[in-house]
């Protein structure tokens, strides 16, 4: 029981040094705090899938009135969501699918304009510049069409050259 | 799907599946980010404990003053050589020395050809050879710098621009001899001319491999352009740092026979840069930035050409340096007059030696080097407060290069602190003002003494250079403080974007494609050379979280381990799965590992790995030592030059090292059999390892 304890207490200390670490290189003046408008960034990078409703819900209970987020209040609730293993990462025929459903005649890629329809009045709209810039990567620039296999294959090999986050 | 779905299913479909995609494509942009960032730490860290290094040297040579007494005749012989140079150069002498009418042009020579006064038709000719990657003839070069220095000898300590006379004024930061750089912002916003002013605020030199280029096509504006050409003096503008940061080793390639009156030339036109320049009274251009103490009214005042460099060496230790100038002199010290200025000690003036005393005693040759260093600067003081005479022009052996040593008059001090602060300050969040450790000058200064400083000068505005930012410029103070930075990519392609300031319109950026994982690759690389530089220190402290020897730890005490010795503050456990390739159930064999990195990094497998890890830590530092110790800039020193520097610095850096390491090492350079080596060479032997692709 002590064993399973201290193995548990060891496991927190780690979350937490991964957390702060995370959160120190957004720390610009070195003060311990980070504009809450990084937070999402933060979380991510640490892992996590949140959307932007999740996002603005944890933000809502570390913020401060000047915008400006605490690493002690952003350590306290960050060590929960990844102890309870929370904001999973979305599998991979997941997002298949649902570039599958945004081609109405699954023809294995989708437009441009039906791209930026989608994206920009649906869901939890990208701005203007989120838009642009999965555009000038994503888009196939002869037929102005993205084949969404390629694009999704692409990114998630870049992504796992890096940082995997194992608890 | 299809035809059997109503409307309004679909629509929600189609919304849940974009919540998805965003959600999942946010998560890819934050990943890109935050590699982004931890490259840019990454660099940060490594540029800042080079900087330190530079003080290290300081304290090297101080050392070498205060407490180090040699052990042979030779070794006094050859201290002696590093510090008494006994040059001091009049106006005359130096156009003497460095006379250009005397240089051929050979009819084989295809660049340009200049001719003075200039004009517009020599700017584009200059442009369009140096983008050809042709070179100025050393004479051309000699002639253009003693003509800009006449042109900058008259011009005040801080130029004023109105822009009432011309358009617009374009400010630009650091650009480190990246001349592509310097194209980009000529192309988007047009050359120098009547209508087009510009600011360049320092830094032109250094790093970049264009940094006589660069020179060359900014003297030559300034000089067609004198009304609407303005240059700032950077903290790069300076020898003592050219030494370390490659503009003396890019001379010496250029032109071997030439290069070492070029150099002198520079450090004559270097410090006669005005400091800053001040927009319609409003607008104030420095290059580093200012302190609590800035005071404009002295800054116009001092002579400016006093500072050859401003980097200065500890101050040495009071009972040491009084005893000894009695000893030798048998003259009593002068004491401190009640104001505090010491009163001029009385020591004659008699003709510099430049033979150490043939006695065997140790403690005569130090307190004679003390004494004769001491009369050194001396001489130069006393030179220099002749006031009705022309100013006459000093240059000292660039170790001993400024002239407050020792407890000179206040007013010397405070006007050396001024430039100083001038040059190498940077801002900083906090309030208040306080010491620059990290660049080991200058200071760090807040919001609050820049609101005082703007205020107590009816100023509006602040622009500065001197530190690289990822998008090339950044606000700060309440937008009071605005940073410049022109050399784009400074670290590595896409490390970061240049950019350029126009007075009256916001600030424009030079876009550049951020490569992120090039970036990543050349900052690890950088990362893994300083690891395998602390091989040593490293398995020490693996070791001491692996009790029962087992030769593996955690992957958390790894990190915390590297962070102990290499003190970079660097987020390690995000770094990790990029520097450590594979792991045992979570564990890490730490030999192995360290075994790679040096796999990795060796070109002599013959050379001792001890040996080898010692100089790439100490790269910088014995770089800078052998450019000070090649006192002709012909890029060759002798062997036993070389083993004495080696010895005399591994003493001071407590480095344990046989002489036979230090022969293995030299036998395994190719150096020709006069027992000279070209240490550029041996350099290049170490460089050339990073170049492998890992």
């Amino acid at each position: 029981m002590a064993e399973q304890e201290k193995g548990r207490d060891g496991l927190i200390a780690e979350i937490e040094k991964k957390i702060t670490e995370a959160f120190e290189v957004f720390d610009r003046e070195s003060n311990k705090t980070v504009d809450g408008r990084e937070i999402g960034c933060i979380i991510r990078s640490l892992g996590c899938f949140p959307n932007e409703a999740e996002v603005q819900e944890l933000l809502a209970k570390i913020e401060e009135p000047d915008g400006f987020v605490h690493l002690e209040n952003f350590l306290r609730v960050m060590t929960e969501v990844l102890l309870d293993r929370r904001f999973q990462p979305i599998p991979e025929d997941v997002i298949l699918h649902a570039f599958e459903a945004l081609d109405e005649n699954k023809c294995g890629y989708i437009t441009k304009e039906d791209l930026v329809k989608h994206l920009t009045e649906e869901g939890e709209r990208f701005t203007q510049e989120e838009m642009e810039d999965m555009l000038v990567v994503a888009l196939d620039p002869e037929t102005n069409t993205l084949h969404y296999r390629d694009y999704r294959t692409k990114l998630v090999v870049d992504e796992t050259k890096i940082f995997p986050f194992n608890v | 799907l299809g035809t059997l779905s109503s409307p309004n299913s679909l629509r929600g479909l189609t919304f849940k599946a974009a919540v998805l995609i965003q959600q999942w494509y946010r998560r890819h942009v934050a990943r890109l980010e935050m590699r982004r960032r931890c490259t840019w730490r990454i660099f940060q860290s490594i540029e800042y404990s080079c900087e330190q290094d530079q003080i290290k040297l300081h304290n090297f040579f101080s050392y070498l003053m205060d407490q180090f007494t040699p052990s042979s005749s030779k070794e006094r012989d050859f201290i002696s050589r590093m510090f008494i140079s006994g040059e001091s150069y009049k106006e005359a002498e130096l156009e003497k020395y460095c006379d250009y009418e005397s240089i051929e042009v050979p009819d084989s020579y295809t660049g340009p050809h200049l001719s003075f006064p200039l004009l517009p038709d020599h700017a584009t000719a200059l442009l369009e050879a140096f983008q050809q990657k042709q070179q100025l003839h050393a004479r051309y070069v000699l002639n253009l710098l003693h003509e800009t220095r006449k042109h900058l000898k008259q011009l005040p300590n801080i130029s004023h621009v109105s822009t009432c006379y011309s358009e617009e004024v374009t400010v630009c930061g650091d650009l480190h001899g990246q001349l592509d750089d310097l194209f980009l912002i000529f192309y988007k916003n047009g050359l120098p001319s009547p209508s087009k002013s510009y600011v360049f605020n320092g830094d032109f030199v250094d790093r970049g491999k264009q940094s006589l280029e660069i020179l060359v096509i900014l003297f030559t504006f300034l000089l067609i352009y004198p009304k609407e050409v303005h240059l700032n003096r950077g903290n790069h503008e300076d020898h003592m740092v050219n030494l370390r940061y490659g503009f003396c080793a890019g001379l010496s390639t250029i032109s071997r026979v030439h290069g070492k009156k070029i150099l002198r030339m520079f450090q004559n036109v270097f410090c006669w840069l005005p400091l800053a320049t001040l927009i319609d009274q409003k607008v104030l251009i420095i290059h580093g930035g200012i302190s609590d103490t800035t005071d404009l009214e002295m800054l116009e005042k001092i002579q400016r050409d006093k500072f050859i460099s401003v980097l200065r060496l500890k101050k040495r230790k009071e009972s040491s340096r009084k005893p000894q100038i009695e000893a030798v002199n048998g003259e009593s010290e002068a004491g401190t007059d009640a104001a505090g200025n010491e009163a001029a000690p009385r020591l004659s003036l008699q003709p510099q030696s430049a033979q150490a005393p043939n006695t065997a005693n140790r403690l005569e040759f130090s307190r004679w080097l003390r004494q004769t260093v001491q009369e050194q600067i001396d001489t130069c003081r006393r030179l220099m407060d002749i006031s009705e005479s022309e100013p006459e022009e000093l240059t000292y052996s660039s170790v001993v290069s400024l002239k407050d040593v020792d407890e000179p008059c206040w007013t010397r001090q405070e006007e050396w602190k001024q430039v100083l602060d001038i040059l190498w300050s940077d801002p900083m969040p906090q309030e208040g003002c306080r010491e620059n450790k990290v660049r080991g000058g200058g200071c760090y200064f807040g919001p609050d003494v820049t609101e005082k400083f703007l205020d107590k000068y009816s100023l509006q505005f602040l622009i500065r250079s001197h530190e690289c930012k990822q998008e090339g410029y950044e606000f700060c103070h309440n937008r009071k403080v605005l940073t410049i930075f022109s050399a784009s990519n400074y670290y590595e392609i896409g490390s970061n974007r240049g950019a350029y300031y126009q007075a009256n319109k916001t600030a424009h950026m030079l876009t550049m494609t951020q490569r992120i994982s090039r970036v990543e690759e050349s900052a690890f690389r950088a990362l893994r050379e300083k690891l395998f530089a602390h091989t040593s220190a490293l398995i020490t402290a693996f070791r001491s979280y692996d009790g029962d020897n087992t030769g593996k730890i955690t992957l958390s005490n790894w990190a915390t381990a590297v962070e102990s010795v290499l003190r970079l503050g660097l987020p390690w456990r995000m770094l990790r799965p990029q520097l450590v390739r594979s792991t045992e159930d979570g564990m890490l064999e730490y030999k192995s590992w360290l075994d790679d990195l040096a796999m990795e990094q060796r070109s002599q497998e013959h050379i001792q790995s001890s040996l080898l890890e010692v100089i790439y830590r100490n790269r910088s530092n014995l770089e800078t030592i052998f450019r000070i110790i090649d006192r002709d800039h012909s890029g060759l020193i002798s062997f036993e030059e070389f083993q004495q520097t080696w010895k005399l610095f591994s003493s001071h850096m407590n480095i344990e090292l046989t002489d036979d390491g230090i022969n293995d090492l030299v036998r395994s350079i190719d150096f020709n059999k006069d027992g000279n080596i070209d240490f550029n060479e041996f350099l290049e032997a170490f460089r050339l390892v990073k170049q492998r692709p890992s």
